[in-house]
């Protein structure tokens, strides 16, 4: 899996930081998403998923491979 | 069809957990479809899951509140329209001023903020549930629970200093008051609105929003008391209809709570379960297209009212594919519109989330027992008097 996050389109509400901690985080200004993780274990796949199904700004997207 | 036979939002349930009927037959029929507002005004009703979220994350369609109208007739309340925003409420801006406000909240409020509040949000939670034991059943959950946690935690994270609590959260009790007149939540807001200023001027606690806000420099003393206030007005009611809402709905199905209980790790699915049953803002959130423009199918000109049904986007098949009507704690509840879509989606959400945390768990632990102290069907929930949805009280023993 590879994810990416458009920080444009971010709208800093925190939802993905909240619920996948190990792949998410927010800097500290304006909250906006950081990618810790662009490759995250299989173990984390599925909440990855449903943190992009869930982005309000619609700002992560996620390939398998 | 004439302007009289266009409907009007409908907010009759028939069971206080299934939005009106009607919402479903339009989501299926008419995703978008004219609507009549409480002044006349023929507008738009949006219903599906995928034209809401489509709508809300559209540039074209604006928030800005001179362009909202009063959705539903409330009894005793005035239909308002084209009220300008006021100094700091996100919510009726547009970019570029959305933009500038809400980046400075968004970054008060991270994941990792909100983790810092847990063990102040347990002391409340844990001296609420000593009170009601102490008090012993029957007791109305709503009084005595789920109404202070959300004021306290308001408190908490605007940084009103104890001594002036009580004053706070006799003031919301008025301005949130079903019974109360206009005049009365007129002027408690007046008064929450100068205790808010001295918060944010000096008066507040070190590490709360509105006095670092303040320290920050970037907003200015009007928007900065604005933000508090509109935070209240949002955020107080509607997590504690989310907390008792939550409860009923679990009280409800038994076997759902059975899970619920046996289950740690389905905690903190299960409650967005609950947000996304139970849809606290019933009457949706409002939109207006900034120019003439096609969308849906339909031609909307601009300015004309829209109304975005966050319930029966949460009920919508297409989108939640098993049983969307059922309340299911192990569902994929991802997607889900409870704190809205796009720019303007709620920022206290993961503050939401840290308090139905702390709240749920820790009631059933200390009452293993607790259930209504009435018939489900006597519990009574308001349904045209106020845009957060809820229930008057709920009485429960154990
Ligand atoms: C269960 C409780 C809550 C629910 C269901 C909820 C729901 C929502 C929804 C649907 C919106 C979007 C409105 C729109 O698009 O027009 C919103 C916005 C907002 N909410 Fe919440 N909310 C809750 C609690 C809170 C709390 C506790 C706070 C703050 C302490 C808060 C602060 C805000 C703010 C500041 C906005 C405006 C954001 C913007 O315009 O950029 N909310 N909320
Ligand atoms: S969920 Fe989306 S909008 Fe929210 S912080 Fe993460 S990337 Fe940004």
């Amino acid at each position: 899996m590879r994810v990416i996050t458009n920080t444009d389109a971010c709208v800093g509400c925190g939802l993905c930081a909240f619920t996948v901690p190990e792949v998410f985080d927010q800097e500290q200004e304006h909250g906006t998403v950081v990618l810790l993780d662009p490759e995250p274990p299989h173990e984390l796949h599925q909440d990855v998923w449903e943190a992009a199904r869930s982005c309000p700004g619609e700002a992560i997207s996620v390939k398998d491979f | 069809m004439t302007p009289q036979d266009v409907p009007s939002y409908p907010t009759e349930r028939t069971c206080p957990f299934s939005p009106p009927e009607e919402l479903a037959t339009y989501r299926e029929h008419e995703p978008i479809r004219r609507m009549r507002y409480p002044d006349g005004h023929i507008g738009w009703l949006v219903t599906s899951h995928s034209l809401v979220r489509q709508l809300l994350s559209d540039p074209r369609f604006s928030a800005r509140s001179e362009f909202k109208r009063a959705p539903v007739a409330r009894p005793g309340v005035e239909p308002f329209f084209g009220v300008p925003a006021l100094p700091g409420w996100v919510l009726d801006l547009d970019p570029p001023e959305h933009t500038r406000i809400r980046q400075q909240l968004t970054g008060k409020f991270t994941a990792r903020r909100m983790r810092e509040l847990r063990p102040r949000l347990d002391r409340i939670v844990a001296d609420l549930l000593d009170g009601m034991e102490r008090h012993g059943g029957p007791v109305d959950l709503v009084e005595n629970f789920t109404m202070p946690l959300s004021s306290l935690t308001i408190c908490e994270l605007l940084g009103v200093p104890y001594s002036e609590r009580e004053e706070f959260q006799r003031d919301s009790k008025v301005l949130f008051g079903l019974n109360s007149t206009a005049d009365d939540a007129s002027a408690a807001m007046d008064r929450l609105y100068e205790l808010l200023r001295g918060v944010a001027k000096s008066g507040g606690q070190q590490d709360g929003l509105l006095r670092t806000l303040a320290e920050d420099g970037t907003l200015d003393a009007e928007e900065i008391t604005g933000i508090g206030a509109m935070m209240l007005s949002g955020g107080h009611g509607s997590t504690s209809s989310a907390m008792a809402l939550g409860t009923f709905a679990l009280l409800a199905h038994p076997d759902q709570l059975a899970k619920f209980t046996a289950d740690p790790d389905l905690v903190d699915n299960a409650l967005e379960e609950l947000l996304r049953y139970v849809t606290i803002f019933h009457f949706g959130v409002p939109r207006s297209p900034l120019e003439d423009l096609e969308f849906g199918g339909q031609f909307l000109k601009a300015g004309e009212s829209i109304t975005v049904a966050l319930p029966s986007a949460n009920r919508d098949p297409e989108w939640f594919k098993e049983a969307p009507d059922q309340l299911d704690i192990e569902r994929n509840t991802s997607g889900h519109l409870a704190f809205g879509h796009g720019i303007h989606q709620c920022t206290g959400q993961n503050l939401v989330r840290m308090e139905m945390r702390a709240a749920l768990p820790a009631l059933f632990q200390r009452f293993p027992r607790l259930s209504l102290a009435i018939p489900a069907a006597e519990v009574r929930i308001y349904t045209d008097t106020s845009p957060v949805f809820g229930v008057y009280e709920l009485p429960v023993t154990w």
